[in-house]
């Protein structure tokens, strides 16, 4: 490669200015990474002198912070459940029935989903939730997500069932197999990546949102980590940085982790938004 | 059910070979039917219903709200008081500035430029910096909330640290200038989508025209502003749209400021929470919700026909 001396000189600027934005992203999560393992941490940046895991050890030894990471668990499984189900059942229908006006739902679905976001309509919400006598349990957290991503679910899985050929199902069915018999053997094995990504995208969505469980839930048994994390204050009012930064490293790590595995499986390629 | 399905395909192969019939397809599409039925299209229509009447969270009005007409609304849009600090208009003002700051300068040309620089730049630079612009995307709001906080903070602070370190003065900016730190915030964590987006676009150009250009003796400058930009240009729009209906819609600002201090960053969102929840007023808050979801039904209306009318191409 025969580069010229401008062109030389123009990449290492490029390289300069795309590192110097890196270190400017990096800035506000560097407490982030070093805070959780310093016994001492303050809410300034300072390296942990000695390295230490003590903080995670108190945080397991919080009942309360157990709690609720185990109530987070609940509902971003639960809703993960209802989506995944739910979305490639309809997703399906929408893909290989023909019933009239499927294009239609889709369509009026997509919109509604866009027009009904969580923090216009967190009024409605609150009243069906409370006029169903499910407020402050954790299945109004769950359909209420479940609702709310089920119409980009179905939407990006019924493109993605679009895209494999119906060849597969029409022979197991020349075969002799029911339609039902084609799906569960024949088509769901094939769909399985689809359902994979709609799975680590609402898993994520449920599981990082704070806004839904503020509002539905009321007692400290069912708080999820997002809005208990809120608690850990001294009686004084300041935050107890120690426990909180070594809570929000351990509330990190099964997003971290699906950001990982997905990348690692997928190529992490652009899924149309993985997050709302 | 089994009798009709299996009996059905086979007569009319090949032609309208429908996998499902009807029958089954409207069963596998029931359960999605009603959850997407009970918590996305009926709270659209009550919240609408809610916002003609002054239902309250308690009280006498709580059990048995009466019907006010437009009250709310004419309350949200009373011109005495419309730009007054945490009145609707103010919120209403303040959302557009930040929208505007925030998604369409900040996230989109941040994205541009971060799409267009890691093109080029070694792989290694490019795995770090993509690490740390899609943790910021990634990690849980709250998360990124006390991280910000942190970061912010007067005395300890990052941020001031390094502002001391190179002689400028420090600051307390979550009093000083909460506007431009939430503005910052967001630009900061959602730049990512822009630039997965863009980036994803720059590389599905064919690489012969920019070897082409290269041959000719173009600059990156010529290059990005010739091919790269007039290429992507329907992936622009659509990332405009998408990233305003996100920043218009978003509470995670809530976590740093909590909407303060004295309305200063109290978005719509926010200020539709303080209502609703905090003020316990009901009806004025669904018809603020209302208002939310028109302005989001004329961003989705562009942003659909958009996208049908590159279907139909």
């Amino acid at each position: 490669m025969g580069l010229t001396i401008p062109a030389f000189v123009g990449r290492i600027a490029f390289s300069a200015l795309a590192a110097l934005i890196g270190v400017i992203f990096a800035l506000p999560l560097l407490w982030f990474l070093f805070a959780p393992f310093n016994a001492r941490a303050e809410l300034g940046l300072a390296v942990p002198a000695p390295w230490t895991l003590s903080n995670f050890f108190t945080v397991f030894g919080n009942s309360y912070a157990v709690q609720a990471l185990w109530n987070s668990f609940i509902q971003a499984v639960g809703g993960v459940i209802l989506v995944g189900a739910a979305a490639t059942l309809a997703a399906y229908a929408l893909s290989r029935s023909s019933i009239p006006g499927k294009g239609a739902v889709t369509y009026i679905l997509l919109l509604f989903s866009s027009v009904v976001s969580g923090s216009a309509a967190m009024v409605p919400i609150f009243l069906i939730i409370s006029a169903a006598g499910l407020m402050d349990t954790h299945l109004a957290v769950i359909l209420t997500f479940a609702g709310g991503l089920l119409p980009t679910a179905m939407f990006i899985l019924r493109d993605f069932i679009d895209s494999i050929p119906k060849s597969y199902e029409e022979s197991a069915m020349v075969a002799g197999a029911s339609p039902v018999q084609a799906f569960f053997d024949v088509a769901l094995p094939v769909i399985r990546p689809g359902i994979v990504v709609i799975v680590v995208w609402s898993f994520v969505n449920i599981w990082g949102s704070f806004l839904i469980p503020f509002i539905l839930l009321r007692s400290d048994s069912n708080m999820p980590a997002s809005v208990a994390i809120y608690s850990f204050y001294s009686e004084a009012g300041t935050p107890i940085v120690t426990l909180l930064a070594a809570y929000s490293l351990i509330y990190s790590l099964p997003v971290i982790a699906l950001y990982l595995f997905v990348s690692w499986r997928f190529g992490f390629r652009f899924f149309g938004g993985i997050k709302a | 059910m089994t009798t009709e399905t299996t009996a059905a395909p086979r007569k009319r192969k090949p032609r309208n070979f429908a996998l499902l019939s009807n029958w089954a397809g409207a069963a596998f599409l029931t359960p999605a039917g009603i959850l997407v039925s009970v918590f996305v299209i009926v709270p659209f229509f009550w919240v609408i219903f809610v916002s003609f009447t002054n239902r309250t969270l308690l009280g006498r009005t709580a059990l048995n709200p009466e019907f006010v007409g437009l009250g709310n609304y004419l309350t949200l849009f009373d011109p005495a008081t419309f730009f007054q600090r945490g009145q609707f208009g103010f919120s209403l003002i303040l959302t557009t500035q930040f929208v505007l700051a925030s998604a369409l300068l900040g996230q989109a040309l941040l994205g541009l430029l971060l799409a267009w620089l890691i093109q080029t730049v070694p792989p290694w630079v490019k795995r770090i910096t993509e690490t740390f612009v899609i943790a910021a995307w990634i990690l849980p709001e709250v998360v990124i909330g006390f991280a910000w906080f942190a970061f912010l903070d007067r005395d300890q602070g990052t941020l001031n640290m390094i502002l001391e370190g190179v002689g400028l003065p420090p600051g307390d900016f979550l009093l000083q200038q909460p506007f431009w730190v939430i503005v910052a915030f967001n630009t900061w964590r959602g730049a990512a989508f822009s630039m997965m987006l863009f980036s994803s676009a720059f590389s599905s150009i064919p690489p012969s025209y920019f070897q082409a250009a290269d041959v000719a003796g173009a600059s990156s400058w010529q290059k990005f502003r010739d091919i790269g930009l007039p290429l992507i240009h329907g992936h622009i729009v659509t990332d405009l749209i998408l990233i305003t209906m996100w920043t218009f819609n978003t509470f995670t600002p809530f976590l740093l400021t909590n909407g303060g201090p004295s309305y200063r960053t109290e978005l719509v969102s926010i200020y539709n929470y303080r209502v609703a929840f905090q003020d316990f007023q009901f009806g004025k808050g669904a018809a603020v919700g209302v208002i939310m979801m028109l302005i989001n039904l004329a961003f989705a209306l562009i942003y659909l026909s958009i996208g049908r009318k590159k279907k139909v191409r």
